[in-house]
């Protein structure tokens, strides 16, 4: 990979540290952005190797620090990290499913300094909420969502919308303010790892999307000032990509559970970069020098029509990941982009979910929901080439 | 969010949720959020840095009258206070 557009002094610091504390999770969610063969990945850093790493790069400059998963609860040292980032200045985000919490346990965390509980849920009925979850989860959800306004949190509820759930925005919404959640993230799937494996039968369809917009845009002008509603399209039904993570390597720090650090949590499947660990590394050299993260910083690496493209500094070409799951090259233009050859490839896609949803099409497979059985069907047996495990279709 | 939410006798204090710190490497005050953070300029810093609840409007202009003679700072703070507001950066202390 060319590092050659890499100018040192124009590197900014790292704000963002996402601390993915483990992949072990009880919820089976098929939307999972954890990588397809995340059972491979065992060995956990220690308390100690966190610490170490929260304060590396808080010296950087990283102010805002999400504690995330797998479940992040499922770590019983979660209270004593929440301590440490809190001394060191950091703002503390929680990303949680809420198994695993208890009123005690939010107690604890507040008094560990814990500023902030992003609670997620799968749906706004029990129903569907623990088929999607592959748990009975939505009581104790209700429960913990509510222990968390008890306590004084600032409170956001995420709901992941699909297919499968976006019908019932309004239901979402209405939850939502019943439970006095402060911010609503009505994230859309974003389809890497479980959710591409899944994704055409995740994909709303274009007919979905247009009856659930002006719902929230109904809420976010009867919410105004009380809570805050975030609601994003997928990519797919845009014509320029997102400026993924900021641009490669620009703000967003993410480590996974094993220690190695990315530039976003996808970031591992792409082939030809080995991704430094905090194991062996400081986070300053991984962050200023390590080929992997200049990999993509600027824009010598762009090929056409994104590197002469007026628009390459607003979106630096979109996802990497994105490019390499559906083009086969990570340098290629993100093909959501209408510029880019590889267009087809999404409405492909697109028009294949409208069928599956529309039932004039079979489903290809069951959908696969994510748990560890299933991840070690895509852990390649020893003596196979290990890129085949990246993207099995 | 009625516009003279704030008046001289109002105890104005950072929003639950909220955090303003100094960020060394940013070399500059900055208000923290649930994901995300503002960087402050230099006048709106003298302002917010000294909202802790306790302080009386009135009394935050007298002191940074003392600190910057001269100047007509009355309206700037009032209009900080405004975007504060807005923002949902700072609140009026309840119960007054």
């Amino acid at each position: 990979m060319s590092t050659s557009g890499y100018v040192p002094n124009l590197v900014n610091k790292p704000l963002w540290l996402l601390a993915e504390l483990t992949y072990a999770c009880p919820l089976q969610c098929p939307y999972c952005s954890n990588p397809l063969d995340f059972a491979k990945y065992k060995d956990e850093l220690s308390t100690e190797q966190w610490f170490k790493v929260l304060r590396e790069a808080r010296a950087m400059g990283a102010a805002q620090l999400g504690f995330s998963g797998g479940e992040p609860l499922v770590r019983r040292d979660l209270e004593q990290l929440i301590g440490e980032a809190r001394r060191l200045g950091f703002y503390t985000n929680l990303i949680t499913s809420g198994l695993g919490m208890d009123e005690a346990r939010v107690a604890a965390f507040k008094e560990a300094g814990l500023d902030h509980i992003q609670v997620s849920f799968q749906a706004s009925s029990a129903d569907l909420n623990d088929y999607i979850a592959g748990t009975d989860a939505f009581q104790h959800k209700l429960e913990m969502a509510r222990a968390v306004k008890r306590h004084g949190y600032e409170m956001v509820l995420c709901f992941v919308t699909h297919r499968h759930n976006i019908d019932h925005i309004r239901d979402i919404l209405d939850l939502a303010v019943a439970l006095e959640a402060d911010y609503v993230e009505l994230a859309t799937t974003q389809y890497y790892g479980w959710a591409y494996h899944n994704r055409e039968q995740l994909l709303p369809t274009r007919e979905q999307l247009a009856r659930a917009e002006p719902i929230a845009h109904e809420y976010q002008e009867r919410m105004k000032g009380r809570m805050k509603i975030y609601y994003v399209v997928p990519d797919y039904y845009e014509n320029r990509p997102k400026a993924c993570m900021n641009g490669w390597g620009a703000v967003f720090l993410t480590i996974a559970p094993d220690g190695t650090a990315l530039p976003c949590h996808s970031a591992r499947m792409l082939p030809g970069l080995s991704f430094p660990n905090v194991k062996d590394h400081g986070v300053e050299w991984i962050w200023n020098e390590s080929p992997a993260f200049n990999a993509f910083r600027g824009f010598e690496w762009m090929k056409e029509p994104c590197r002469s493209c007026p628009e390459k500094a607003n979106d630096f070409g979109g996802c990497r990941c994105q490019a390499y799951m559906l083009t086969g090259d990570a340098r290629n233009a993100d093909p959501v982009c209408d510029k880019s050859q590889h267009r087809p490839l999404i409405d492909e896609v697109i028009a294949r979910s409208w069928r599956i949803a529309a039932k004039q099409e079979p489903e290809p497979r069951p959908i696969l929901f994510r748990n560890p059985k299933a991840s070690r069907n895509f852990i390649p047996a020893p003596d196979t080439p290990a890129k085949e495990s990246v993207i099995p279709v | 969010m009625p516009a003279p939410a704030y008046q001289g006798g109002t105890v104005p204090q950072i929003a639950p949720g909220k955090r303003l710190q100094w960020e060394p490497a940013q070399d500059c005050w900055v208000i923290l959020y649930p994901e995300g953070m503002v960087k402050l300029n230099g006048s709106a810093a003298e302002v917010m840095r000294r909202i802790d609840g306790v302080r009386t409007v009135d009394a935050i202009v007298a002191e940074l009258v003392q600190t910057f003679p001269g100047a007509d700072l009355e309206p700037d703070v009032y209009k900080l206070l405004e975007v504060a507001h807005v923002n949902q950066w700072i609140r009026p202390k309840p119960g007054q």
